[in-house]
C-alpha cells in the first residue's frame, strides 16, 4: 500500500490536465530555467511529471520538489508553444494550492502566502510598505546599497518606488469630443504606488480616444500573486469581490495596464469554476477584460502625430504574450509613433526574471536571467525599452543601474501618450 | 550499501552539483518521448569529454550500465535506462565549438540543439540539412545515434551523410576520433558505424557536421484530396517518375484535426488527406519541378492545390507538421508513434491495413509520415490509465509492423529500434546477421555497459527495475535510496 496522496481533492490538478501533456518535448527550450539548467526538475515537463507523480503518491512534496516548482517563473512560454495545449500555468497554481494545503508546504511558502494575503492585498498596509521602499530609494540608501560589492546582488531587485501615486477613484476623465465607450480602469494593487504615471498615462490615451474612464471604487487587487503562488482562496475572495465592483455598471470594456493582472482577470472563469453564485459573472468579466494595448488596437486609435525620436525595443511581458498570446498590439502601437526606430529584442519573448516575487524568494535565478536580458538590450543600442507590465519594469529598471546601462523603460502605453501630448503642445 | 559508494564516487569526479540522486531528481530521467519508462540509479551532467570519461569508468568498476541521454525527445526509447545503472546527460555539453563557413562544417558538442546549429549558420547562408520534427528541442548528440531523419531527408538525406566525424568515449573510458574534417577519412567507417547505433557502442561528445548551402528558391504546395489512397498514389507517381522533392509529407485527417487547433495554418477540416510537399534549387528550377508536382496531383485528382504560399503560411503549415506529435495529446492521453518503412509504390495497400488493423483493435490511429520515403508513422492513440490498453497498443504495433515488413520493408526508418522494437530484429535478421551485430558491440567493448536491454532481441522487460525502485518510493517515502 502506498502513502495518502499528498495532495487534498479540492486544489487537486485535475487528471485531465495533467493527462494532456504526452511528454514530446517541445516546450523544452522555450522554459528559461531548463535552458539556464540543462535539468528536466527544471523543464515544464519535469515539473508536470513530478506534480503528476506527487497527486498519485509516488512522491512527498519535499523540499527537493518544492524547490523545483518554486523555481518555476510560471512565465507559461511553455503553454504558449505547446502543441498539446497543456494549460500549465493552471497546473503548476493547483500544484502549489495542494502543498500548500496539506500543511506539509516550507516555512518559505506559508510566509510568502501570509504576506501576499496580509500586505499585497491591503491596500493600507501596502502604502505603508511602499513609503518605507521610498525612502529607501530617495534617502540615497538604496544607492550605497547597490554599490557595495558584498550586497549588490542582495537588494538588486527590491521594487522600484518613485513618482506621485494615483488615488483617484470614481470617474477619472471624459473625451473632449463625444463619448464613444464607457470604460472601467483597474487600479490593482502595485501600480499605482509604483507607477501611477502610467495609470496617468493610460487615462489620458484612452480619453483622447473617445473614452469615459472610471475607476470603480470598491474593486480590488486582482489576486493574481496570490493564485500564482497556490493561495486559491484568497484569490478567489478577490475574485468575488472584483466581480461585484465591475459588473455594478454596464461597462464597454474593462481596461487593464498590467499584463499579469489582465491575464488572472480572464482567467476568473476558470478559477470560480466551481463556484455556482458567481461562475457566469466570472466569464461575463473576464469577456469584458482587455490589455489596454490590445482595446486600443481594436479600435483603431488615434494615430500619433508627433516625432518622437528614439530607438525603441519592447519586452514581451510573458502574461501579455504567452498568457494572453497579445504580441502584435503593442509593436502596432510603437510603430504608430512617427521618428520611433523599432528593434526587436533578441528572445525578446523569454521571461525577463521578473515573475511576480520571484526576483525575491528566486533571487539568484532571477539576476541570471535579468543579466542575459540585459545583454541582449545592450545589442540592441535602444534607449527606450517599452513593456506591458509593472513586474517587468522595475525589474528592467534594476537591470539598467545594475549594468550601467542609460536608458529608461517605459510602459508601451507611456510612449503614445508622449507623442499625443508632444502634438497637443505644439499644434 | 553499493550504490551510495557509486554515488559518492561520480560527486568526486563530476563534482556534487551534478549528480542527481534523489528520486524525484531520477524520476523525470525515466521517460522520453515514448511510452517506456526505466528508473536509473543516478544522473551526471557532465561538462566535458574528461567527465563523461569518468563516469562511463566508474560505473564500470560498480558493474552498472550507463545510458546517454539528450533532450529526451527521442521515440524508441533509446535514452531510457531499461536496467537502471547511470544516464549520462549531455544538456550542459552545448556549445558549438568551431564554425568554418568555407569549408562548410562545424564542430558542435552532442548537447547543442539540432536547430540551433542552421539558426548560428544562418548569416552564412548555410545550414544543416537533417530536420527532425522535434528540431527545436532535440540534441545533435540523440540524432546521431539514432541516425534521426526529417521531412527533408528525402533529398538530403538523414544524419548519417551530414556527419563527418565523431569524438567518442570508449566503454574502457578512453577519448577518441572517428572519421575528421574532410569528407573521406582512410581506413574503416567507423564514424558510419557509430551513428545510428543507438547509444550501444560508445558515447559522442563532439560531432562534426556538415553544412549546406541555403537552397537558392523553395517552393511550397499543399496539395488536399478526399482520400489517402488518392494521396498515396500521387506519392508513387511523383516518385516513379524520378522527380526528388526536398520533403514530400502526409497527413490525414485524425492528424489535421490535431493539428488545426493548434497552428491554425488553414489545413482543410473536412479532407481525407493531405501532401506538404516542397521543392528545392535554383529559381527556374524549383518552379519547373512544383509545376511538374501541380500537374500529377491534378491529374490524380487533388481536390485542391495551395500554391504560391506567403513566408507565413508556409512557417505554419511547417509548424504544424513538425508539432503534430505533441498536437495528439488534444485527442488522447498517450499516443503509440510506430515507424516503418515500405516499398513506396505499396503505400495505398499497407495504409489500408493499418487502418483495419487499428479498427479491429479498437483505437482511433493519426497517420503523418514522411511519404516520399516510404516512411510510415501510425500514431496509435490510447489512454495509458486504462488497464491492459498499453499491453494492447504494443500488439497492435507489432501488427502493424509486421504488415510492413511482409509488404518488404522494416521496422525503423529514423526512430532506431530502441527497446520496443528489439524483438523484431529478428524478422528482418537472421542469427547469424545478428551475431556479426553483437561480434561489432564486443569489439567497441561495450557488450555489458552500454544501454544494455536496446536493438538485440532479448527477453527481458525493460522497467523491471524501474518498478522495483518505483515500489521502494512507495513503500518508504522519499528517502528510499538516498
Amino acid at each position: 500500500m502506498g502513502k495518502q496522496p499528498a495532495f487534498t481533492k479540492r486544489f487537486a490538478p485535475s487528471e485531465a490536465d495533467l493527462a494532456q501533456c504526452v511528454r514530446c518535448g517541445l516546450c523544452l527550450q522555450h522554459c528559461p530555467t531548463y535552458v539556464a539548467t540543462g535539468l528536466e526538475a527544471e523543464s515544464p515537463r519535469g515539473r508536470l511529471y513530478l506534480i503528476k507523480a506527487m497527486s498519485e503518491g509516488l512522491i512527498e512534496p519535499t523540499v527537493n520538489v518544492t524547490g523545483h516548482m518554486d523555481r518555476c517563473l510560471q512565465c507559461r512560454n511553455c503553454e504558449a508553444v505547446c502543441p498539446s495545449g497543456v494549460p500549465y500555468g493552471r497546473i503548476m497554481e493547483h500544484g502549489r494550492a495542494h502543498v500548500l494545503h496539506t500543511g506539509r508546504a516550507p516555512f518559505a511558502w506559508r510566509l510568502r502566502a501570509l504576506f501576499l494575503r496580509e500586505v499585497i492585498a491591503r491596500p493600507g498596509r501596502l502604502a505603508l510598505l511602499a513609503s518605507a521602499l521610498r525612502v529607501y530609494r530617495a534617502s540615497g540608501l538604496r544607492a550605497l546599497a547597490e554599490r557595495t560589492p558584498m550586497l549588490r546582488d542582495r537588494v538588486a531587485l527590491a521594487p522600484t518606488i518613485a513618482g506621485k501615486e494615483f488615488k483617484r477613484r470614481g470617474v477619472l476623465a471624459r473625451p473632449k469630443g463625444a463619448t464613444k465607450y464607457r470604460v472601467a480602469l483597474l487600479t490593482g494593487c502595485i501600480m499605482p504606488l509604483a507607477y501611477g504615471r502610467v495609470h496617468a498615462a493610460t487615462v489620458r490615451v484612452l480619453a483622447r480616444n473617445g473614452c469615459e474612464v472610471i475607476a470603480p471604487a470598491t474593486q480590488v487587487c486582482c489576486g493574481a500573486l496570490h493564485g500564482h503562488n497556490g493561495d486559491l482562496p484568497t484569490a478567489i475572495e478577490l475574485a468575488r469581490r472584483n466581480i461585484d465592483a465591475f459588473l455594478a455598471e454596464d461597462f464597454d470594456a474593462v481596461i487593464v495596464n498590467s499584463a499579469g493582472c489582465g491575464s488572472a482577470i480572464k482567467e476568473y472563469g476558470q478559477l470560480l469554476a466551481e463556484d455556482g453564485e458567481y461562475l457566469d459573472r466570472a466569464r461575463l468579466l473576464a469577456s469584458r477584460v482587455r490589455d489596454v494595448t490590445e482595446f486600443l488596437a481594436s479600435l483603431p486609435f488615434e494615430p500619433p502625430k508627433r516625432l518622437l525620436d528614439a530607438r525603441v525595443t519592447y519586452q514581451d511581458s510573458c502574461h501579455l504574450g504567452h498568457a494572453q498570446r497579445i504580441t502584435r498590439a503593442p509593436r502596432e502601437i510603437i510603430a504608430s509613433i512617427p521618428g520611433v526606430r523599432f528593434i526587436e529584442l533578441p528572445h525578446g519573448d523569454r521571461c525577463c526574471g521578473s515573475a511576480g516575487v520571484y526576483g525575491l524568494t528566486q533571487g539568484d535565478m532571477s539576476l541570471r536571467l535579468l543579466d542575459e536580458k540585459m545583454r541582449y538590450i545592450r545589442e540592441t543600442g535602444a534607449d527606450v525599452i517599452a513593456t506591458a507590465n509593472p513586474g517587468c519594469m522595475t525589474q528592467l529598471e534594476a537591470g539598467l543601474r545594475r549594468h550601467g546601462v542609460n536608458g529608461r523603460v517605459v510602459h508601451v502605453i507611456e510612449l503614445l501618450d508622449e507623442s499625443y501630448r508632444r502634438a497637443t503642445a505644439h499644434v | 550499501m553499493k550504490r551510495s559508494s557509486l554515488i559518492r564516487d561520480l560527486q568526486g569526479a563530476i563534482g556534487r552539483r551534478w549528480v542527481l540522486h534523489a528520486p524525484e531528481d531520477l524520476l523525470v530521467y525515466e521517460y522520453d518521448a515514448t511510452i517506456d519508462r526505466g528508473l536509473p540509479e543516478a544522473v551526471v551532467l557532465p561538462d566535458d569529454a574528461e567527465g563523461v570519461a569518468s563516469a562511463v569508468c566508474i560505473a564500470s568498476n560498480h558493474g552498472v550500465p550507463v545510458t546517454a541521454r539528450g533532450a529526451g525527445t527521442g521515440l524508441s526509447g533509446g535514452a531510457i535506462p531499461c536496467e537502471g545503472g547511470v544516464v549520462i546527460v549531455t544538456t550542459r555539453m552545448n556549445r558549438i565549438l568551431e564554425l568554418d563557413p568555407e569549408n562548410r562544417i562545424a564542430v558542435v558538442e552532442p548537447g547543442v540543439i539540432n536547430l540551433d546549429i542552421s539558426r548560428s549558420t544562418a548569416p552564412y547562408g548555410l545550414y544543416y540539412a537533417p530536420d527532425p520534427s522535434s528540431q527545436k528541442a532535440c540534441s545533435i548528440g540523440g540524432n546521431v545515434a539514432e541516425n534521426a531523419g526529417g521531412p527533408h531527408c528525402l533529398r538530403y538525406g538523414t544524419t548519417t551523410n551530414h556527419v563527418l566525424g565523431l569524438e567518442i568515449v570508449t566503454a574502457d573510458g578512453v577519448v577518441v576520433w572517428l572519421g575528421g574534417k574532410t569528407a573521406d577519412t582512410p581506413g574503416y567507417d567507423l564514424t558510419g558505424v557509430v551513428v545510428g547505433s543507438e547509444g550501444t557502442l560508445a558515447i559522442v561528445t563532439k560531432v562534426i557536421v556538415r553544412l549546406l548551402h541555403k537552397p537558392e528558391a523553395t517552393v511550397t504546395l499543399l496539395a488536399i484530396f478526399d482520400t489517402v489512397t488518392q494521396a498515396s498514389r500521387v506519392v508513387s507517381s511523383i516518385i516513379g517518375k524520378g522527380m526528388v522533392p526536398a520533403a514530400l509529407e502526409m497527413m490525414d485527417k485524425n492528424t489535421m484535426d490535431a493539428v488545426e487547433p493548434f497552428v491554425h495554418a488553414g489545413y482543410p477540416p473536412d479532407a481525407g488527406a493531405v501532401l506538404l510537399i516542397e521543392v528545392e534549387g535554383l529559381k527556374e528550377d524549383a518552379q519547373e519541378q512544383a509545376d511538374a508536382v501541380a500537374s500529377i496531383c491534378r491529374e490524380l485528382e487533388a481536390r485542391e492545390i495551395r500554391i504560391g504560399l506567403s513566408q507565413e503560411d508556409r512557417d505554419r503549415l511547417w509548424a504544424g507538421r513538425k508539432g503534430a506529435l505533441g498536437a495528439l495529446g488534444r485527442l488522447a492521453p498517450s499516443y503509440y508513434i510506430l515507424d516503418g518503412v515500405i516499398p513506396r509504390t505499396r503505400l495505398p495497400t499497407v495504409l489500408d491495413g493499418v487502418y483495419e488493423a487499428c479498427d479491429r483493435f479498437g483505437f482511433r490511429v493519426a497517420n503523418v509520415f514522411h511519404a516520399g520515403d516510404g516512411n510510415l508513422h501510425p500514431n496509435v492513440m490510447f489512454d495509458e490509465r486504462v488497464q491492459g490498453a498499453t499491453k494492447k497498443v504494443l500488439d497492435l504495433g507489432e501488427e502493424i509492423m509486421r504488415l510492413c515488413v511482409d509488404a518488404g520493408g522494416s521496422i525503423t526508418g529514423e526512430h532506431g529500434v530502441g527497446y520496443e522494437k528489439r524483438n523484431y530484429m529478428s524478422w528482418i535478421f537472421s542469427p547469424d546477421d545478428l551475431e556479426v551485430m553483437s561480434r561489432l558491440k564486443a569489439a567497441f567493448g561495450a557488450s555489458e555497459i552500454f544501454n544494455p536491454g536496446k536493438v538485440f532481441p532479448t527477453s527481458k522487460g525493460c522497467g523491471e527495475v524501474s518498478s522495483r525502485m518505483r515500489a521502494a518510493i512507495a513503500r518508504v517515502g522519499a528517502d528510499a535510496f538516498v
